[in-house]
């Protein structure tokens, strides 16, 4: 397990990845991607419990899906860096012929990826099935997921989330990218949601929230969340990030979304995030 | 002497025995449950409609309720699937397929997810409910999805066969089969997914059925055997993927060809036949299906007569094609 130096080092490289990747196709969304790096990191190498090897039906270990699978640059950057595909392969991210799709499928058999994700709203419907499975198979280790606050306008998470509280699958831990931006602006002038986490203690669910651009709170705050499993209620952490962060012209704005850096920017957001490993 | 041969394997055809092809697929739902530990079955609130009801007695476990969540119902079925799970989804076709088919078309197909889409009361014969539950459209709509075996058997026994095969075939399904008791007049071991089934050897016209049009097309065919016109009947089960060789070999024979559907024209069994006869062997062919038109309430018998695909439908059509060859 990498220490707190050692996750915050990799965080900043993945923080590279993304936007040179993104640079590099002159496509994807560097937005949202940035203000995942630290949780995506801190999951990949502290949380979770994961195989040596790649395996579709991941018994035995802990399984992590994207449902915004739009930030796919900072999941490919992670799962490179974590050893499931060679990181050199970062370079052909949304290029014809690569595994790297613009979002994440397994139709490319990408080592990592157990389900298609882009087309919002069904990516917790697909880890409350993984997980009612695991509670069937007798495997008591966790389901992953993140979604977009965004995202959460799409109804089938609310029947998804009805559902894990009904099956009471206390044995997933489902976190909101909870930028409060979207394509078209701020979420709460788009299609404000609310009381979130009124809404989700009023479906059944356990809820903690966090700032999920602090390494040492993202790992206190899960900790504390897999000590509210198995108690008969899924867990939600409302995790409040910044968009864009790392980058000081692309932070806190819905315009960095999904629009990639020009040669300049690339090189002014690269002096913001020092090498701290190698660059693919 | 030929016309005689015909009329006797046609007259081993019979409507005595009547069931629902929904209790097909509770039968054999219960059935490849006991073959199989994998299989679960997942309801959207309609778990009796679908007969599930002998599954759930049997394997209460392995039975997962979610509410009137289609949506949802198919994602967690994927998510099932990552676990080794064959799930088997139920619901009405309507809500299986075109409320759905983002859903499906992500989290199943594309994700390569072996779901079993199991749908009942398709096409007209869901009866006095109406149009709003009368999918005519699904058969297209899962066709064209990239690694969907699409299965539409034409029985109660089929539908059993059906059932219990597709948990050994590995990827996404779509099973569709209806509401109303029609007549149970095949062998459960004649079923073999993606091969045509001949139900009668014929001369002067070749009949591609599936679903409950494939006994309309035997009693079609029974009447023109009276009249001396030889009807090749052809159960199209499996409309994707389809068994060229046979409706290819069928037309070298007949050179020409009728096909009958409870579906709308465009999207369904008619149009994947003409794509292979025209690829193949250019020759005439009569559709008897719904005329791009949405259904309305009635019994479906009825619905059958005034939506053009009866039993006279059928025959008419045979004589149309005749003509033009």
């Amino acid at each position: 397990m990498a220490s707190l130096e050692e996750l915050k080092n990799l965080a900043t490289q993945v923080r590279r990845d993304i936007v040179r990747m993104v640079h590099g196709c002159q496509s994807g969304h560097p937005g949202g991607s940035l203000g995942c790096a630290d949780f995506i990191t801190a999951l990949y190498f502290s949380i979770m419990k994961q195989n040596k090897n790649f395996s579709m039906d991941g018994k035995g270990e802990d399984l992590f899906f994207l449902s915004n699978g739009h930030i796919s640059p900072v999941w490919y950057s992670v799962l490179a860096r974590a050893g499931y595909f060679p990181v050199n392969e970062l370079a052909t991210f949304r290029k014809l012929n690569t595994r790297l799709q613009g979002h994440p499928t397994t139709h490319e058999h990408l080592p990592g990826v157990r389900v298609a994700s882009g087309s919002l709203g069904q990516g917790l419907s697909v880890a409350c099935g993984a997980a009612y499975a695991k509670k069937m198979n007798g495997d008591s280790s966790i389901v992953y997921s993140l979604h977009g606050d965004g995202e959460l306008e799409e109804g089938q998470n609310w029947e998804a989330i009805m559902f894990a509280a009904h099956h009471k699958l206390d044995n997933m831990i489902a976190t909101v990218d909870w930028n409060g931006q979207q394509i078209d602006g701020p979420v709460s002038k788009v299609m404000n949601l609310g009381d979130l986490r009124a809404k989700f203690e009023s479906f059944g669910w356990e809820v903690i929230e966090m700032n999920g651009n602090v390494m040492e709170e993202i790992l206190s705050t899960m900790t504390k969340a897999k000590s509210l499993l198995g108690k008969g209620k899924p867990v939600a952490v409302l995790m409040k990030t910044v968009m864009g962060y790392g980058v000081d012209f692309m932070m806190g704005s819905h315009e960095w979304h999904g629009i990639a850096p020009n040669d300049a920017q690339l090189a002014k957001a690269l002096e913001q995030l020092p090498l701290t490993l190698v660059d693919y | 002497m030929l016309e005689q041969e015909t009329l006797s394997m046609l007259d081993q055809y019979t409507d005595k025995d009547k069931k629902e092809t929904r209790g097909g697929f509770g039968a054999g739902l219960a059935e490849v449950a006991r073959r199989n530990e994998k299989v679960v079955a997942l309801s959207a609130d309609l778990a009796g409609s679908l007969r599930m009801d002998e599954f759930i007695k049997e394997f209460p476990a392995r039975f997962i309720q979610v509410g009137i969540a289609e949506a949802n119902m198919m994602g967690v079925a994927a998510g099932l699937t990552i676990g080794g799970m064959i799930p088997y989804t139920g619901t009405f076709a309507n809500f299986s397929t075109g409320r759905v088919y983002d859903q499906i078309r992500q989290s199943i197909a594309y994700s390569g997810k072996n779901v079993k889409i199991c749908a009942s009361h398709a096409g007209l014969t869901l009866g006095e409910d109406g149009a709003t539950h009368q999918i005519l459209e699904d058969i297209g709509m899962m066709k064209m999805l990239p690694g969907m075996t699409v299965i539409v058997p034409c029985d109660f026994n089929q539908t059993k066969a059906a059932t219990i095969a597709i948990a050994d075939h590995n990827g996404p399904v779509y099973l569709r089969f209806g509401r109303p008791k029609t007549p149970n007049f095949t062998r459960e071991s004649d079923f073999v997914i993606g091969k045509a089934q001949l139900l009668s050897d014929g001369t002067d016209v070749s009949i591609f059925a599936c679903g409950h049009l494939v006994w309309k097309a035997i009693e079609a065919a029974k009447i023109l055997a009276e009249k001396n016109i030889s009807c090749e009947v052809i159960n199209i089960h499996t409309i994707k993927p389809l068994d060229e060789e046979a409706i290819i070999s069928s037309v070298k024979k007949t050179n020409c060809a009728v096909t009958a559907e409870e579906h709308n024209k465009f999207g369904g069994l008619g149009e994947s036949i003409a794509g292979v006869l025209a690829k193949n062997h250019p020759a005439p062919i009569e559709m008897v299906a719904v005329n791009d038109s949405f259904g309305e309430s009635g019994k479906p018998e009825e619905l059958m007569t005034k939506y053009g695909i009866d039993t006279p439908n059928v025959v008419h059509a045979v004589m149309r094609v005749l003509s033009r060859k």
